[in-house]
């Protein structure tokens, strides 16, 4: 039995994927409108992106957001992928459990509980609020998500290349960087990719963390959205929605082709 | 004897194991102990605006003073206030419906993407991933544009002659329960459709030689095995929703209350830490016994042969 679509399949799709796409794609499309407007169409423009060349503000918490975003992503890659290796190489140890634990609750974690709690913790500490505060708290959350990619990965992974470095005499630090490293390399990739994507997007965490001097853009976006929908914001939306969408493609392209021969990825 | 090789190994796997597990403990554990301690005090004029609790300096007769200052009064305010009380019942109403309305909405959309021909899988798959990846604070601004009074979807219905007065939908809370179902579907549809296709497809080709008609196949084969997938989406669903901030705060407007916008007005309106701890301690309690059952279930998933 070959898979094939229903008639019912195929209006499930189409409706679920409209249910899903028109809200971004009527976004988009206003903010190319001439008029202030968001539902008398005016004619094509792009004014609003040259307003958003002015707005001061919003390009400086763009840079902000851009730098918190990078730093915090890769020192989130770095925990995320050693936490990974941890829990699925090390078999049993002390502490497995916790940490599991700790990795996955994270996830699902409500953004205003973990904003609170590490506000609490900065002001214990007496650490001045501010850029690198957010990066901390990023980094954070975020290294759980890395973890959860990479780890799903190393399961898959075949042992037996590690197990002949190792007999060949390769220590364990050589092993991992010359062997395990390249091959997991695309969920890596990924986990940096997704890590960077969830502290670009973060508006509470951000919220709770931030100090003076250190406003992020959803935190800037996010007071201007509260003023009224503006065709200014959605010109910002569309093009950080652009460019998620062709990083996305691009490293599914660029991983299709790696994943797609998986006898040349895992046998070379 | 053990060699020098090996007590390097064993101080390297320390290291990898040790170095998240030290940061989890400080920025993900820990603080809970404080949001808890915080909760426990008084409000103050202050910077930080508390009365603290303890301080690391404390002698015990000071420790002994503070554990008799040691107060439940915001617990108390928060069960006496009525308002309190329905942020929390608004919460599980609203996060358990919209749990519900994903699961019936996301089921057949998974499903036609793990019936689909093979080819055509990943591009599909793409389509479901790309709105998880996309800005939450994006998304959910673009329900403004459309719900409100003179938004597209009033102007769609009067054009289409449906009604006469714009719909009052933005700032109500079937605005939040539509946002809670637009944001979290894809939450929904990953998990389901990585169950979907695991199913083996010659098991389903059994219940039709047997003679069993589709939708007896569907309901005897196909749900019980999609189940792990069913769990673990309502779980991704139900758990972030319960203390949702944004969507509450920019769809629903004032009339609807949910813990989380309660925590947050608490916290930057009133500059009350002390009670917006306690709200947080309310909400982690909730969120507590649902995580833990997600994670059995997971556990159960992962460790059971396929």
């Amino acid at each position: 039995m070959t898979p094939r679509l229903t008639a019912f399949n195929v209006v499930s799709l189409t409706l679920g994927f409209a249910f899903l796409y028109l809200p971004i794609v009527l976004l988009v499309v206003f903010s190319f409108n001439e008029s202030k407007l968001v539902t008398v169409w005016g004619g094509f423009s792009t004014r609003w992106y040259a307003a958003l060349l002015g707005n001061g503000p919003l390009l400086e918490a763009a840079w902000v957001s851009l730098r918190i975003g990078v730093l915090s992503a890769t020192f989130a890659t770095v925990l995320g992928t050693l936490a990974a290796v941890a829990l699925v190489r090390f078999g049993r140890f002390a502490g497995r459990t916790l940490l599991t634990g700790m990795v996955y609750a994270p996830l699902v974690m409500p953004e205003v509980i973990t904003g609170l709690s590490l506000l609490l913790l900065f002001v214990a500490l007496d650490v001045d609020r501010g850029f690198w505060t957010v990066t901390l708290a990023h980094v954070s959350f975020s290294m759980c998500f890395v973890t959860v990619v990479v780890q799903s990965r190393l399961v898959t992974m075949d042992r037996s290349l590690e197990e002949a470095a190792m007999d060949l005499g390769a220590t364990p630090l050589a092993t991992f960087f010359q062997v395990t490293l390249p091959l997991i390399a695309p969920a890596v990739a990924a986990g940096w990719m997704l890590a960077f994507t969830l502290s670009l997007d973060d508006l509470v965490i951000a919220s709770f963390t931030s100090g003076p001097g250190a406003t992020t853009l959803p935190m800037r976006i996010y007071g201007q959205v509260r003023l009224g929908v503006s065709p200014e914001i959605n010109a910002a939306c569309t093009i950080m929605i652009g460019v998620v969408t062709l990083a996305i493609l691009a490293f599914s392209i660029a991983s299709k082709r790696g994943l797609a021969e998986p006898g040349r990825a895992e046998g070379a | 004897m053990r060699s020098g090789a090996e007590r390097r190994a064993r101080a390297g796997r320390a290291l990898v194991a040790g170095l998240p597990f030290a940061w989890l403990v400080a920025f993900f554990l820990a603080p809970f102990g404080l949001v808890a301690k915080i909760s426990l005090s008084e409000k103050a004029n202050a910077r930080p605006p508390y009365r603290p609790a303890f301080a690391a300096g404390d002698g015990p007769g000071d420790v002994l003073d503070k554990l008799s200052a040691l107060s439940l009064d915001n617990y108390r305010l928060l069960a006496e206030e009525p308002l309190y009380l329905d942020a929390v019942l608004t919460s599980l109403r609203l996060a358990a419906t919209a749990t519900v309305l994903a699961l019936l909405i996301a089921y057949p959309v998974a499903y036609a993407m793990a019936r689909a021909p093979g080819r055509l899988r990943p591009a599909l798959l793409l389509l479901a991933m790309l709105p998880f990846w996309t800005s939450f604070l994006i998304r959910v601004y673009a329900w403004i544009g459309i719900l409100k009074p003179e938004g597209l979807l009033n102007a769609a219905l009067a054009w289409l002659g449906l009604i006469d007065t714009p719909l009052e939908i933005l700032n109500t809370e079937w605005a939040v329960q539509i946002g809670l179902v637009y944001s979290y579907l894809p939450f929904m549809l990953l998990p389901l459709y990585a169950a979907l296709e695991r199913i083996d497809p010659t098991l389903l080709e059994a219940g039709q030689d047997l003679g069993a008609p589709p939708w007896k196949t569907f309901w005897l084969v196909t749900l019980p095995l999609s189940r792990p997938g069913v769990t673990a989406g309502c779980f991704l669903v139900f758990i972030p929703a319960l203390g949702e901030f944004v969507i509450p705060d920019l769809l629903g407007g004032s009339e609807t209350v949910m813990i989380g916008t309660v925590l947050w007005s608490e916290f930057f309106g009133n500059r009350d830490w002390p009670l917006a701890s306690a709200v947080a301690v309310v909400l982690l309690v909730a969120v507590v016994a649902p995580m833990v059952l997600w994670r059995r279930e997971e556990a159960r998933r992962t460790e059971a042969p396929t």
